[in-house]
Formats: C-alpha cells, structure tokens, sequence
C-alpha cells in the first residue's frame, strides 16, 4: 500500500495573518502544518497498521507539499506523524498559484511518484486553515482522472476499493469507489495521536526529496502567477472592532436580558 | 452589451430560499440573469424568480450528485445555452457547490473565487470581494477576462424584488452521457437531514444564536432565543463532540460558516476553529458567565451573566415587544 498525503504549510492561526503584495505572508516563524493535514496522516497509519506485516512492511506513507523553502517545516512535522518519505515541490515559479495551479503541480508529483510503483491512495484534509478554498482535493481528483470522494468522517478500504461516508451540508452520503483514488478527510474521522519520542527525533534527519517543476515535467508558465485566472487586486486588515459594550448581570437575568433585548431592539435586528 | 449573469440553482423543485433570491437579485442587477438548474423548475419557484427579475431558466436534467457529473453539467449549460459564455456565474456557498464550481471552472478554463461576500463587474473584470484570516482581512479578488464562477456567502445583498415582474422564460437541455464520467465512484446511500422546525437553514440565517459548552447541554434557551428572533441555532464542536446537538449545527471553520446579520454566542469562549465561522458576521453579542472570555474581544456587547438566566429574560422581552399577549405578564418586573 503506497499513500500518498498532501499537506500544506500553513500561518498558524493564532498569529498575526497578512497579506503582503496580494499573497499570504508565509513565513516560518509563524507558520506550521496545516493542523487538518494531520487527518490524512492520522488515517494513513491506520490504514497501514491494519495491514499484515509483510503489506505493512512494503507499505509507504509519502507526504507531499508545495511552497517555498519554510514548506518543509510542514513535512518535518509529517515525519512526526508519522509520514515514512517527504517530497517538497518548490519552484519560484510556483509564487502566486491559484486552486488550478496546486492542484495541477501536486496532480504532477504524484505522476512522478508513479515511475517509481504504483500510488494505492491519495488523502487531503478537508480543507487548508489560511485559504480555507476546500476545492484542491476535488481539483486534484480531476487533474489526476481519479475518483473523488471528499469530506469523508469515515474511510474503509476493501476488495480494491474505498468506502467513505460524508456529512455535508445536511446531507449523509455513503460513496465507494475503485482505488486509487483521492480522498478527502475532515476533522471528525479521527483523533491525531501524540507523536513519540522515536518519530520526533528520526524527524529531524530523515531526507526529503525536493522536486523543481523542471522535475516534474511542467512549464513555468503553466502555474504560478503566470497562470492565475483570479487574482488578488487588493488586502486590506479590517478595522479592529470597537471594544465592546460590556454589562454585568445582576444575577437573576435581568439586567442582562434587558441589556440584550434593548441592544438588539435598537439595532433595529428584529 | 449586455452581461449575462449565470445562477446555479440545484434545486427549483420547491419554493425558492432567501438566500437563493439574493444570488437572483445579485445576477439581475449586474445583467440578464439566467438560472441553471437540474430538477425542472416549479410554478412557485418561477413565480419567485420573475418577482426577482430573472430572464430564463436553463433546466439541465441528467445530472447527478456526484461533484464530477454535476460539473459537467454546469460546464455543458455554459457551453451551450447561451449565445455568448456569460460573463460569470454564481452560487450558493455549500461544500458540494464549492467543489462543483472548482470542477467545473477546471473544464471550462475559467475563474474561480470562493465564498464571496459582494460581487460585482467592473471594466477590470470580475470582482469577488471576500472576507478571509477569520474575518480580520478583507481581500478583493478579480478575474479580469473569461467567465467568473464564484460561491457567494449568504446575506452578500438583500433578496429584492423587482418593480415589474419578468416574463421568464424556460429552456432545458440533456447532460451528454459522455460527459458524466465519475471514474467509478457510486454511490451507496444518500440521506437528507429533515429540516428541524420552521427556522431557516443556519448557513443562510439572518440571526444566529449559538450556545457552546456553558449551555452544559441544555440548549433550550439558546433554541428560545433564536425562535423569538426567527434565527437559527448553532453550536460549537465541542456540543457536537459531547452529543449535545446535531453536527449539523456546528458553526466553525471546519463546520458552517455564518455571515448573519446579527450573531448571539451563548456560553461559548471563543476558540480560533469557532471564531473562523462567525467573525464575518455583521453584529457580535456574546453572553457568558466568564467577563474573561475571549469572544468578548471580537463582540459588539458582552454581557457577562448565567446564559440560562439571561436568554429566557431577553427572549421574554423581545416577545412583550412584539405583542404576543401568551407571554405578557410572565416576566417579573415587566413594567
């Protein structure tokens, strides 16, 4: 069973976010794995521990990310977590990507993880926390002419094929389809286990394999800002909010609930 | 020349939502605006869209679920139901919307912008203004050529109707078979969740109320409240862990994303997965019995006291205001 994660490095999202020059600010500082990411890793292990020792033994996690140079802290974090080889697209061509672009350049690694045996699985997290677009995982399964079965709260592999159920947007649906294929998976599948000591220090040596799109067989022109068909015209931070007006209750919910009524009365909210 | 405004309606087989009607009243204001839709369209739902201006309504029929086959769709109504590729195309901003739309810009070469909160088209193009960082950016995005495809946050303008209602006219087309390739995905089972009460659907609500842990599980002053207002509730994935309430009504980053009008966070802290689905919204109240909580930072009122005790009395009053006589007089001091 070879998987392949894609992760993302990400703002952490108790920093300080921005924008600079119509991107977001990615620097390492502030920036960590896409905590979703750590689903699919989570799922990922466990796929492969229920696999008999011998399939366990040829299995292999790999994680794949996109970005500049700090991305990698996202695949040292994988390692943690369990991920077995990490692979680290970066090009400066890549500056600017939109959806069409990520999912292109990621659709072109896994192709290029294909010479080398054949890929079982592609997993995603639901969605990445800066953008939060949640369309890469779908866009990918289009580039990559795979099956996509996106958002799932549950991933069954058997007889070749994935099962998954989804919850979204009012609506349970139970889809199966052949492997491979690209699954997406949200917060609720499973609970990231604490990486151990052993993972965490054979983190911090284990190779990573960077990749230029040169390797990967793309044009410069096909990706980045070059090929963006949306782009940011303007990022502004918006004004803090004015501090609220507090009101203590005086508790037997009067003062409170008056409170609340006459602000909503006078806001005009009903 | 005239722009031609696309609006992807999945469904038109039932009278049509408000935030449906926004994204007409958006289309028509920027040009003609020409629904898409894959159920045929009822007579309620198309009396609706002439109230709102609409031109025509495309019914493709041979569509499925599947995001694969419903981008198809979408890419085969742009293709071949206008004279000339409209200029963008809009909806409504759903998971399943957001993937269809994403799919279907990938076939058709287009432009893509997510969850958008105001929509409009200048001689640059496009333009999708968003809110993003949970809310503390605002960032306009802009496709300067080709057909826009956007998802569209609710309450982005009001649902309005127009002075003269329109003649619309109705236009269906078959999804080629060949087109609906969903590389083998099946599906097995498909369940809708049955719409609780009369409310509104909580990503579309003009008034949220949302309780978190501090209800202790107890949601029925939070459901009180929203009532009164005509809200919907929301809760936190904390709720939704301990089997409080549906997972249906978690409001964060990875559940719904609210915009309302007004957002009342009961009993809730505040955590950056929450604050992400909500900080958008127009106005914040947060009630807690902690004057440390972190939602404070980010409300418009803060009102530290007993969620329990404060909701009921604040829904009592609202409801002497509007004049129902049931509940004159129950509340104490109501003079």
């Amino acid at each position: 069973m070879r998987i392949v994660v894609c992760v993302k490095h990400v703002p952490n999202i108790h920093s300080d976010r921005a924008f600079a020059d119509g991107r977001v600010v990615r620097g390492s500082a502030d920036g960590s794995l896409n905590e979703l990411d750590e689903h699919p890793l989570e799922e990922a292990l466990r796929i492969l521990e229920a696999l008999d020792d011998d399939a366990r033994a040829a299995s292999e996690i790999v994680a794949v990310t996109m970005g500049p140079a700090e991305a990698v802290d996202a695949l040292r974090r994988a390692f943690q977590l369990g991920a077995h080889t990490g692979v680290h697209v970066s090009d400066d061509a890549l500056a600017g990507s939109d959806y069409f672009a990520t999912a292109r350049t990621l659709a072109a690694a896994v192709r290029r993880l294909e010479q080398d045996g054949p890929v079982d699985l592609v997993l995603a997290g639901m969605a990445a926390l800066d953008g939060l677009g949640s369309v890469v995982p779908a866009l990918l399964a289009a580039e990559l002419g795979l099956p996509q079965l996106t958002n799932a709260t549950s991933l069954t592999l058997a007889d070749g094929a994935a099962t998954v159920q989804r919850e979204v947007d009012g609506v349970t649906e139970e889809l199966r389809a052949p492997l491979p294929a690209v699954v997406s998976v949200t917060d609720h599948i499973n609970r990231p286990r604490f990486p151990n000591i052993k993972l965490i220090m054979a983190a911090r040596t284990k190779p990573v394999t960077t990749w230029t799109l040169a390797d990967l067989g793309l044009e410069p022109d096909r990706v980045g800002v070059a090929a963006a068909r949306a782009v940011v015209r303007s990022a502004e931070p918006r004004p803090e909010r004015e501090p609220a007006t507090v009101v203590t209750d005086d508790g037997t919910g009067d003062t409170g609930g008056r409170a609340l009524a006459d602000f909503i009365i006078d806001r005009g909210l009903i | 020349m005239t722009t031609t405004a696309a609006v992807l309606l999945e469904h038109t087989d039932a009278p049509l939502t408000a935030a449906d009607l926004e994204l007409v009243t958006i289309a028509r204001d920027v040009g003609d605006a020409v629904v898409v839709t894959f159920t045929p369209p009822v007579a309620a739902a198309l009396e609706q869209l002439a109230a709102h201006g609409a031109a025509r309504v495309v019914h493709v029929s041979g569509t499925s679920t599947l995001t694969a086959v419903a981008a198809a769709a979408v890419q085969q109504a742009v293709e071949q139901a206008f004279d000339a590729a409209p200029r963008l195309l809009l909806a409504k901003a759903t998971f399943a919307n957001k993937e269809i739309l994403a799919r279907a810009a990938h076939l058709l070469g287009a432009g893509l912008v997510i969850d958008a909160a105001r929509v409009a088209v200048e001689d640059a193009g496009v333009v999708g203004a968003k809110r993003v960082f949970a809310g503390t950016w605002d960032v306009e995005c802009v496709v300067p050529e080709g057909t826009a495809l956007l998802t569209v946050r609710p309450n982005a303008v009001r649902a309005t109707p127009v002075a003269v209602p329109t003649e619309v006219e109705v236009t269906s087309l078959t999804l080629d078979a060949a087109r609906a390739d969903a590389r083998g995905v099946e599906l097995v089972s498909r369940t809708v969740h049955p719409t609780e009460g009369t409310g509104p659907a909580l990503g579309e609500a003009a008034v949220v109320v949302a309780g978190g842990r501090g209800t202790g599980g107890d949601f029925a002053p939070v459901h009180e409240l929203a009532e009164v207002l005509g809200g919907a509730v929301g809760s936190t994935r904390d709720c939704v862990d301990e089997g409080w309430i549906e997972h249906d009504t978690q409001v964060g980053q990875t559940g719904v994303t609210v915009t309302p009008r007004l957002y009342v966070g009961a009993g809730i802290s505040g955590a950056p997965h929450h604050r992400g689905g909500m900080q958008a919204s127009e106005v914040i109240v947060a009630v807690n019995a902690d004057p440390e909580c972190p939602l404070f930072e980010i409300s418009d009122l803060a009102v530290v006291g007993d969620l329990a005790l404060v909701l009921p009395r604040a829904a009592a009053l609202l409801r002497e205001r509007a004049g129902d006589p049931s509940v004159a007089g129950t509340a104490p001091d109501a003079s």
